[in-house]
């Protein structure tokens, strides 16, 4: 017997046009915590779902090891049962149904078809209090924040015996408390024999739970690396992923700031269905040309739901307030005026609200400004494949082609589509949601450099982050918001990350 | 970051950029539409040996062009309205409708049949704007609000005709369905403008191949090789030749075909060229981006249902026109038939997917069989039947090719 639980050998995968994976090995041994690390479309998502039997046995050649035995998995039913279980990168729960019947989904605790509801909700407080969840099993998953649905997902796999837990960007959509919360419940089963394979692009946290570490690069294996033994930092692992060394996080830039361009007051703004509920406060800010504006907060403070009810009044009811631009007051009633009047919104959520999964690159880039490359109202196709190709060289989208369905693109690609979508579209403000959301960080120095780009060329940016790293390189000013209301703005120079999480955190502001 | 180093991929990293997509993959895209190209070819052979060459007679393949028209029309408008993820079940009974008060109106109280035909058109966009309110608006799923409609005039059908037929029409109506270009050349055995207009549309269609080839060069794009272009304009003025030389050894091109072919270009320019066809398709891929994207969706989707509801009513004038009479009864089924036209031209059930010509194509598989199977003699009974099989065949085949290529 090896000391491995787990050796991937020779793996090779191939879709039509792209080789995602070629010659891959991997071995994991029992009871650590293995990352997997490598810049978007390195093929980790891909070689993770070979292992879960996504990909079944036959559509790629290589051999997988579980344990010493052979694994020939033809789907995922055959990998859990051996106790290989995998979160995936998109959250797979059903909104409309319990935490009890999302976790026990599919593994229903039934007699002869018939489920026994005592049992399942026994469980399920079970499995929630291992995973730290204090809620009903009752409760419906979409009313849960996203933290709190990743966990849901966790409780589902440990329903299943895991021997080995794949996590693909477990933390990338959770802020700093919940994904702390979550690395910790990692290491608590860690102590209690769980093996575990990591994918994420936050480097600090990896440094901070992982034993070993591989580094995919373009398909291949590059290397793996003993976390204990050989010493290594995070530009160490950067370097391996990257293939040189990347001295700096965040681009610099000397910033050029001029007149206030755009401005918010009294924005109030109501939840959609609870409408007593008041989920925007009173916000007041402004962002002047060539100034890149930061706003902090933890999750549910009202920062998704500040931006998309400017933009267009996607999100909530009875809004009111005021909003200006140059000076002037301009109508946001819809997305349309929103957009004609130079407002972009480049969305957190970029499978379901950001792209048409079903169309390729070239028809998402240029949807939001269909007219630019259009004469009157016919789209000109060759001018919109020219125009497309710049943005996919500009922004460096790994694909074959243009033409590629944007389904079939790796996360952090699809993220750079929905950015050069927005950036065709030509904003002279932009407001960027999460925008470096499961990117790695050769290509989030990339999208910094682009975002500093913008506001050197005279653009307002409102950069929301959960990442207060982030914030704190990039941003020139920044609001803090919590419960809904801005509690506090500081000056690039006034900032840190303490007195940021202070206010994030101050909820009595007003009598 | 380096550009990707893979074999496979070095092609598309080559110094002459952009490109378009390369033959293959273009083939390969384009697979579902050109299977059913090869299929309706298929089915037309076959039922031109068994039926012993009835089937591709001059009279027979006119015969073809007047049963399947109002189906047709009525494809057009479901497209749409499927690619942006919803269904119209009420396209039959809106027909008969329309085709009802056309006949009141006509033959009752003979209102001049332009005034009429107006007057219909109108009012079928009056029913396609309340449907299309409902859907759009109060976001009452399609489904429910065309089964009502379906229901809805159906009765008020019976109601308007007390359950009667009303006949005859006057001729100049009768004449959308049954009349034909006049031959202003007066060729003897054969009809001549119809091999002149085949002439012209011959020659339209290869300076258009050969405009959009020269454009696409400019901008540097890769273009099928010249061998194979020229295979293309040839096969394609063959056909258009064969066509029209059989439609002119018999009365030459019916009035229906001309608003038919109108349609077609009209429709498959607006869906595949437009802004407003490409709101279409977005709404239906995902909804909630294509709002995020500034496209007016609620707007979008109403209109799509205005669209449907005066091609519902075209469809029952050209019924009406076809029998020479409005009956309770028009319009039967024709929802179904239409829905299946789309969903066999290769549409997706869940909306996004799916093109003009694909409709066509798919009501012409349908029709082709319907005619075939009733030259030979076999009973409505069994036609329905087979064509509830060939509808099936023809999804599954779709998904099984989809499941192919991923
Ligand atoms: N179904 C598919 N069809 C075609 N190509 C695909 C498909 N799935 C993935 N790919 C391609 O395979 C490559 C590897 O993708 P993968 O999702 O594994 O990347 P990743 O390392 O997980 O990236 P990220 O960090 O962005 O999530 C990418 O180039 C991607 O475009
Ligand atoms: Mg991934």
């Amino acid at each position: 017997m090896s000391q491995f639980i787990l050796e991937m050998r020779g793996i090779t995968k191939e879709f039509p046009g792209v080789k995602a994976l070629e010659n891959v090995n991997l071995q994991v041994k029992e009871g650590e915590i293995h990352a997997l690390c490598g810049e978007n479309g390195a093929g980790k998502s891909t070689l993770m779902k070979v292992l879960s039997g996504v990909y079944p046995y036959g559509t790629y050649s290589g051999d997988i090891l579980f344990k010493g035995g052979v694994c020939k998995f033809k789907d995922i039913k055959q990998s859990e049962e051996l106790g290989i279980v995998i979160i995936h990168q998109e959250l797979a729960l059903i909104p409309y149904l319990s935490i009890a019947e999302n976790i026990f989904l599919g593994n229903e605790q039934a007699k002869r078809g018939v489920i026994n509801w005592n049992e399942t909700i026994v469980k399920t407080k079970e499995l929630l209090k291992k995973v730290g969840l204090n809620e009903s099993p009752h409760t419906l998953v979409g009313n849960l924040g996203v933290g709190k649905q990743q966990l849901v997902e966790i409780a589902k796999a440990l329903s299943k015996e895991v021997k080995l837990l794949i996590l693909d960007e477990p933390t990338a959509a959770l802020n700093e408390d919940d994904s702390e919360n979550l690395l910790r419940l990692l290491l608590e089963f860690k102590k209690q024999g769980m093996t575990a394979i990591i994918i994420s692009h936050k480097l600090n946290e990896i440094s901070k739970v992982a034993d070993s570490i591989t580094i995919l690069r373009d398909g291949k294996t590059i290397e793996t690396l003993d976390m204990r033994k050989d010493h290594v930092t995070e530009d160490r692992i950067i370097k391996g992923m990257v293939g040189r060394d990347l001295t700096n996080r965040y681009p610099k830039r000397e910033p050029n700031i001029g007149e206030v361009i755009f401005e918010v007051k009294n924005w109030n703004v109501y939840h959609p269905l609870h409408n007593e509920r008041k989920v925007i406060d009173d916000v007041n800010f402004y962002i002047r040309k060539g100034e890149i504006v930061g706003i902090a907060g933890l999750m549910g403070a009202g920062r998704t739901e500040l931006a998309m009810s400017i933009f267009g009044k996607s999100y909530g009811k009875k809004i009111s307030g005021q909003i200006f631009k140059n000076g002037y007051e301009i109508d946001v009633s819809d997305v349309s005026k929103a957009i004609e009047n130079g407002i972009a919104y480049v969305t957190e959520d970029r499978k379901g609200n950001g792209l048409i999964l079903m169309d390729d690159i070239r028809k998402n880039i240029t949807l939001s400004r269909l007219n630019k490359v259009a004469k009157k109202f016919v789209v000109d196709e060759n001018k919109e494949i020219v125009e497309s190709e710049k943005y996919r060289e500009r922004l460096k989208i790994k694909t074959p082609s243009i033409f590629q369905k944007t389904e079939k693109l790796s996360g952090g690609n699809q993220q750079k589509v929905v950015l050069s979508k927005w950036i065709f579209a030509q904003p002279d403000i932009l407001i960027l949601d999460e925008p470096t959301r499961g990117i790695d960080v050769g290509a989030k120095y990339e999208i910094y450099t682009i975002i500093n780009q913008l506001a050197q060329d005279g653009k307002g940016i409102l950069l929301v982050s959960s990442e207060l790293p982030e914030i704190l390189g990039m941003c020139d000013r920044i609001y803090v918001m919590c419960e809904g209301r801005i509690t506090g703005e500081l000056s690039r120079d006034e900032a840190t990350q303490e007195n940021l999480m202070k206010l994030m955190t101050k909820t009595e502001v007003r009598g | 970051m380096q550009m990707p180093t893979q074999k496979t991929m070095t092609r598309h990293s080559e110094p002459i950029e952009p490109k378009i997509q390369p033959f293959a993959q273009m083939i390969k895209n384009n697979i579902r539409s050109y299977s059913m190209v090869v299929a309706l070819v298929l089915i037309m052979l076959l039922f031109q040996l068994l039926t012993d060459g009835i089937l591709l007679r001059p009279l027979n393949v006119t015969n073809l062009i007047l049963q399947n028209s109002y189906i047709l029309v009525l494809a057009i408008g479901m497209m749409l309205v499927i690619i942006t993820g919803h269904i119209d079940l009420s396209v039959g009974s809106v027909a008969a409708f329309v085709g009802a008060l056309a006949g009141i109106l006509m033959v009752q109280h003979h209102v001049p049949m332009i005034v009429t035909v107006v007057l219909s058109l109108l009012l079928g966009a009056l029913i396609g704007a309340w449907q299309g309110f409902w859907i759009a608006y109060v976001k009452i799923p399609a489904f429910i609000v065309t089964l009502a409609s379906m229901l809805l005039f159906r009765g008020l059908t019976m109601v308007v005709l007390k359950g009667q037929s009303i006949a005859p029409f006057p001729k100049s109506f009768q004449n959308i369905s049954s009349g034909f270009l006049p031959d202003v050349f007066h060729g003897k055995n054969i009809h001549l403008l119809t091999l002149i207009i085949g002439g012209l549309l011959s020659i339209l269609f290869i300076w258009l191949e050969i405009k959009k080839r020269n454009n696409a060069k400019t901008y540097g794009f890769d273009v099928i090789p010249a061998a194979m272009f020229i295979g293309k304009l040839i096969s394609i003025v063959v056909v258009i030749t064969v066509f029209s030389y059989v439609l002119a050894t018999y009365e030459g091109i019916p009035n229906i075909l001309i608003i038919l072919a109108t349609l077609i270009v009209a429709y498959s320019f607006v869906a595949n060229k437009t802004i407003v066809g490409r709101h279409i398709y977005a709404i239906g891929g995902n909804e909630k981006a294509a709002q995020l994207s500034g496209v007016k969706t609620k707007r979008v989707t109403f209109w799509v249902f205005v669209n449907m509801g005066v091609l519902a009513a075209l469809s029952g004038l050209i019924f009406a026109a076809r029998l020479n009479a409005a009956t309770p009864k028009a319009g039967n089924l024709f929802e179904l038939d239409a829905i299946a036209a789309c969903f066999i031209g290769g549409a997706s059930a869940y909306g996004g997917i799916g093109t003009v010509s694909g409709a066509i194509i798919g009501g012409l598989v349908m029709g082709v069989m319907n005619n075939g199977m009733s030259l030979l003699g076999l009973g409505i009974d069994w036609q329905q039947a087979i064509k509830g099989l060939v509808l099936l065949a023809a999804v599954a085949f779709d998904i099984y090719n989809k499941n192919k290529a991923s």
